[in-house]
Parts: structure tokens; C-alpha cells; sequence
């Protein structure tokens, strides 16, 4: 609109040269005012979308305070933290330890299995797999990865638990620490490897050419130069399974049962804080009930231990990072 | 006898300070191969592990699969059990959330790929989408209760599940839309740029067209991981037992996974075979679309620049 105006505004001082060549037609530039508006009106609309995401951590952050400060008001928070006895479900004791150390103990049985399964497969896959046998095992790790933790939860009750583990330990229970701990483990494992995986391939192949040219065999090349300066990139991968594995809650509400009981026995039943969410909702607790705020008070102590151990892993990036360029 | 002789003793002075190094370096070569198997056997449990899981899987359902359990509601009867119900909720839970979540993480990723000046507040938020990414999907199933059902009072319905789902799912869609955004070449947009054109006329006709395939192929697995959730659907209020498929938004409704869960639960064994005909449906469904983003990823993949 304001092109427009100037220019017509403008031919009538142009005019009174008397025979002048006609003007080439002025060039349209008419929709620009409303071409920025809409402009204006999409980038907000798109900075909207972005914002959500802050929204939705407001959400998260404002819902699980403000429950578990009730919850607070009337159990105190130092029972809560140093109790020993969780039968939340009763509506009796509310000491947070044996469901911590469930989750504990399940997270360490993953990590066991994950951390050096999933190492050894990252380095197969980068170092020593030829082409067509890696296009045929990648795919199989996304896939094991896609596997919902339902069917994985599944698999750990009427397989790991009745056909590997009782016949090992024919003393363990049919809900056991150990079965859930395993199949989480093979939950998080495409994690470990696709993610160490990338951080080894990342480093440049100088390193890799170098240490051939003088004279390392394969395996030496792969322990001893890429696993190293991939160190930083590995240990996040497994942080960040590590959290993945606190906050996994199907698994361990199939396969590791319904009881918090305090004990270090992986042969044993226990509760994870993610499998008492799940049993509480099933149960019904009425809103407002004390039962019900505990959902929040431990929901928030799982979103501060996951959150912790997701800027961990950020950090280790950032701090430990080896940099060759 | 045909190697001269000198060479083995150029070798040997060439060698003489390490001696012990190079003596060993069949030893090496050979720890290296053994190292090698090893490490191909600890990559092929993960094969083993999924086909054992499958082999399970199959054994024990494939005798209940029929049309009857696609069909049939949930029952007291494990013959009669069926998915009907549960199968009309996962496609409403997953069509709501595609009407909020898709244009919304798409949205946000062209905000932060093509318009986001680079701030202290961009950074924040993009480190905020990283950590919402690691959010464990229970404490979602968390705000879906205390914000879409006791605040905003959509009660425990199929919208709450396709909400709090959404939100679930959000980071991830911004995550893999962003990646396609950013393989798109600079050229393209300095091209339009040059002509005249503004922002959104350039990644509307430009961008968007020729990020779409890798933008769908991250939006399909992230699908494909919403319709495999149960935990969330639990806690924000996914039915027991529903006897009648919903019919709308506000009414209530059960999944695929949590009426798998539900059969679990059950003490008969014949549910837990039932529950196992159920995840064969849910697998087949999960592998289908796979199967497209997979083909969608090819199709596309190299595209014409």
C-alpha cells in the first residue's frame, strides 16, 4: 500500500517534462503491508507451537509441586525420605526407601546387561562389521527398539521368569527384581548401542588411519584410540539409559510384582516408585485422599532423579568432550 | 628358503628396541580375531532375544487369533474376550492426538529451525524440548491426571489420552522435524530469499515439500510409539474393562496395550494367551507402519538434490 502511494504520488513531479518517455509500468509491490501482516500472525502462531514446550514443563513441574506439597502437609517430608516401611496402598506407611531401592536394584540389573552388550555391539558395528552384515543387524536393534514395553513386560513374566530364572534358581518368586532388571535391560540396550555407536562414529578418521599406519591391529585400534575418545559420547549413552531405565513402568509392574519390600534380593519381589503409580491408579484412590497426593510426591522425586541424571548426561558432553579439530 | 636373508635381519635390527611388540603381533592379530567372534556373538543375542521374544509371543497366541478377537468386546469369557473396543479407542486416542500434536511439533520445529533468532531464549528452550524428550512417560500420565482431568475436566477420556499423548510425543516429532528441516539445502531457501519472497513463503512452498518425507518418517514412529504406551493411558485414565466402543472425544475408552494389560492382570491363564493374540494385533500394527516409514524413508531419501 505505501509503494503504491509514494509512487503515484511521485508521477505528477515527473510529468512536466513534456514528452517524456512513457514510464515502465512501476513494479507491483502491491500486499506487501499484508504480506508482512500475515507474516506477523504465522510467526507468532509458530512461536506459540515453540512455546508449548515450556508450557508443558510449567505443567509438569507446577502439577507434581503442588500435589506433593500437600502430600507434605500432612506426611512430613523426612519420614517421607528416611521411612523404611511403604504401604502407601493401605494407606498406612509412607517411608520412600524400598521403592527407591527397587528402582535401585532394577536399574543396576539393566545396566549390567545393557551397558556391555550394548558396548560390544556398538563396536561390532562400527569397527568390525562389514557392510551387508550391518545393514542387517541395525535394522534388528530398531526394531528390538520400537518393542512396546508392554510386550517386553510380557516376555519377562512367562519366559525370563519361569524358563531361564526359576530353573537357575528354582527359589526365586514368579515376580522377581531380577526378571524385570533383565528385561529392561534389553529395553535400553538398542539405546546403548545406537547411541555409543554414533558417538564412535563421530570420531575422525585421522585417529583410526594413524594408529593403523602405525601398525595396531583392529582391536587395538577400536579399545585403545575410538572407545577412548569416544569415552564422553559413551558414558552419556549410558546415563541416559540409565534414566530411561529409573523411569521405565510397565516392565517392572508385570514382571517384578506389587509389594515394596526392603531388600537387596534381586530373587525377590519389589516395587519400583514407577510400578506403585501404576498399582495406586488401579486402585482407585479417591482425589484428594492422601493416597492419591503420595502419587505426586513420588512422581516428583522420579522427575528430579531422571532430571538429574538427563543434565548429568548433557554435562559429561559438554565437559568431557574430546575435540579434535 | 625364498625370502633372502638379509631382509629377516633388517627386520630383526629394524625391530631390535621393541622386539617383544612385534613378536607378538600374530598373538595380537589372533586376540584380535577371538575379541572379534565374541563381540559378533554379544551383537547377535539382540537377534536371538527378539526372535525368542516373537517365538514366545506366537507360540502362545496364535491359537486365540480370529476374527472374533478384532471384533468381539472384553468378556468374562476368555473365548469371548475381544479387541473391538479397544481397537476404536487406540484410532480415536491416536486421530485426536495427530489433529493436535502433528501441526503443533511440525509448527514448533519451523520455529526453531527458520525463524528462532539465536537467543539466550532459544537456547533455553530448545534445551527444555532435550529434557522433555527424557521425561519418563508415567510422570506424563501425571499431568494428564492433574491438569486434563481434575483441572480442565475432560474427565477419563479419549481426549485426555490423545492430549497427554500428544504432549508425550511432542518433543519427539520437534526433534525429527527439525532434522529434515535442516537437510534441506541452504540453496533453496537463499534462492526464494533473493526473489522476495518472506519467511513462510519460502518454507511453505519450499521447505516444508522438501523436508516432508524425512518429517514423516520421524512422525510415524512417534506414532508408533504413542499406540504402544500404556503406562500414561493408565495413570491418565484409560478404562479397566469397557464394554462399548467410544463414541466421541468425552467418553470413555480403553487401548490396545492397556486392555493387553488388563488380560495380564487376569489370574486364568487362558487370558495370558489371550493377552498374547493381542500383542501379535498390536505387533502387526507396530510392524505395518514401520514397514511405511521405512519405504517412505527410501522412496524419498535421495531426493533430487
Amino acid at each position: 500500500m505505501d509503494q503504491r502511494g509514494i509512487d503515484q504520488a511521485a508521477a505528477p513531479g515527473v510529468s512536466p517534462l513534456a514528452g517524456a518517455p512513457p514510464r515502465p509500468p512501476a513494479l507491483d509491490l502491491s500486499g506487501a503491508g499484508s504480506r508482512r501482516l500475515s507474516e506477523q500472525i504465522i510467526g507468532v502462531i509458530l512461536f506459540a507451537c515453540g512455546a508449548l514446550s515450556i508450557v508443558t514443563t510449567i505443567g509438569i513441574v507446577a502439577v507434581l509441586v503442588e500435589q506433593a506439597f500437600e502430600f507434605f502437609l500432612r506426611i512430613s517430608i523426612i519420614d517421607f525420605l528416611t521411612g523404611t516401611e511403604w504401604t502407601a496402598a493401605f494407606d498406612r506407611e509412607y517411608g520412600v526407601i524400598p521403592i527407591v531401592v527397587g528402582t535401585l536394584v532394577v536399574t543396576v540389573i539393566a545396566m549390567v546387561v545393557a551397558v556391555p552388550l550394548g558396548l560390544m555391539s556398538a563396536i561390532y558395528l562400527n569397527e568390525y562389521a562389514p557392510e551387508r552384515v550391518r545393514a542387517v543387524l541395525k535394522p534388528v536393534l530398531e526394531i528390538l527398539a520400537g518393542i512396546p514395553t508392554i510386550v517386553l513386560g510380557f516376555f519377562a513374566l512367562t519366559f525370563i521368569t519361569p524358563e531361564i530364572i526359576r530353573r537357575i534358581f528354582p527359589e526365586a518368586g514368579v515376580f522377581n527384581a531380577l526378571s524385570a532388571g533383565i528385561a529392561v535391560g534389553i529395553m535400553v540396550l538398542p539405546m546403548v548401542a545406537s547411541l555409543s555407536e554414533d558417538a564412535m562414529r563421530s570420531v575422525p578418521g585421522a585417529l583410526r588411519e594413524g594408529a593403523y599406519a602405525l601398525g595396531a591391529t583392529k582391536l587395538e585400534v577400536a579399545w585403545q584410540v575410538i572407545t577412548p575418545a569416544a569415552l564422553s559420547g559413551i558414558a552419556a549413552a549410558c546415563i541416559l539409559a540409565a534414566s530411561r531405565a529409573v523411569g521405565e513402568t510397565m516392565i517392572v509392574a508385570i514382571a517384578s510384582g506389587a509389594r515394596a519390600r526392603l531388600t537387596l534380593n534381586p530373587l525377590e519381589g519389589m516395587q519400583t516408585m514407577t510400578a506403585f503409580i501404576v498399582q495406586l491408579i488401579a486402585g482407585e484412590a479417591p482425589r484428594g485422599s492422601t493416597r492419591y497426593l503420595s502419587l505426586f510426591a513420588v512422581g516428583a522425586l522420579l522427575f528430579l532423579i531422571t532430571l538429574l541424571l538427563n543434565i548429568l548426561s548433557q554435562y559429561v558432553v559438554a565437559r568431557f568432550r574430546e575435540v579434535y579439530d | 628358503m625364498t625370502a633372502p636373508a638379509y631382509a629377516d635381519a633388517e627386520h630383526r635390527a629394524a625391530t631390535a628396541g621393541t622386539l617383544e611388540g612385534t613378536s607378538n603381533l600374530g598373538w595380537r592379530h589372533r586376540v584380535g580375531q577371538v575379541v572379534g567372534s565374541s563381540l559378533l556373538l554379544a551383537t547377535l543375542l539382540a537377534v536371538v532375544v527378539l526372535g525368542v521374544l516373537l517365538a514366545t509371543v506366537i507360540a502362545r497366541g496364535w491359537d486365540w487369533l480370529n476374527w472374533g478377537l478384532l471384533t468381539n468386546t472384553a468378556s468374562r469369557f476368555p473365548e469371548r474376550s475381544g479387541l473391538g473396543p479397544a481397537i476404536a479407542g487406540t484410532l480415536w486416542v491416536i486421530g485426536l492426538m495427530a489433529l493436535f500434536a502433528l501441526p503443533v511439533g511440525v509448527g514448533a520445529a519451523v520455529y526453531l529451525e527458520e525463524y528462532a533468532p539465536d537467543t539466550r531464549w532459544t537456547r533455553i528452550l530448545q534445551v527444555n524440548i532435550a529434557n522433555l524428550a527424557g521425561v519418563p512417560s508415567v510422570v506424563y500420565g501425571l499431568l494428564g491426571l492433574g491438569i486434563f482431568v481434575d483441572i480442565l475436566g475432560f474427565g477419563r477420556s479419549a481426549l485426555t489420552g490423545a492430549l497427554t499423548l500428544g504432549l508425550l510425543i511432542l518433543p519427539v516429532i520437534i526433534i525429527a522435524s527439525r532434522e529434515a528441516l535442516r537437510a534441506v539445502p541452504l540453496s533453496l531457501r537463499q534462492g526464494a530469499f533473493a526473489l522476495g519472497a518472506t519467511p513462510w513463503q519460502v518454507i511453505r512452498p519450499h521447505g516444508l515439500p522438501a523436508a516432508l518425507p524425512g518429517i514423516m518418517t520421524g512422525v510415524i514412529l512417534a506414532f508408533s510409539r504413542a499406540i504402544g504406551e500404556t503406562a500414561p493411558l493408565l495413570v491418565a485414565g484409560a478404562a479397566g474393562a469397557i464394554l462399548s466402543r467410544p463414541d466421541g472425544p468425552l467418553s470413555a475408552y480403553t487401548v490396545l496395550p492397556v486392555q493387553i494389560y488388563q488380560w495380564m492382570q487376569r489370574p486364568q491363564t487362558e487370558f495370558r494367551d489371550v493377552a498374547a493374540a493381542g500383542i501379535i494385533v498390536l505387533l502387526v500394527v507396530l510392524l505395518a507402519m514401520n514397514a511405511v516409514a521405512i519405504l517412505l524413508r527410501q522412496r524419498f531419501g535421495r531426493t533430487r538434490w
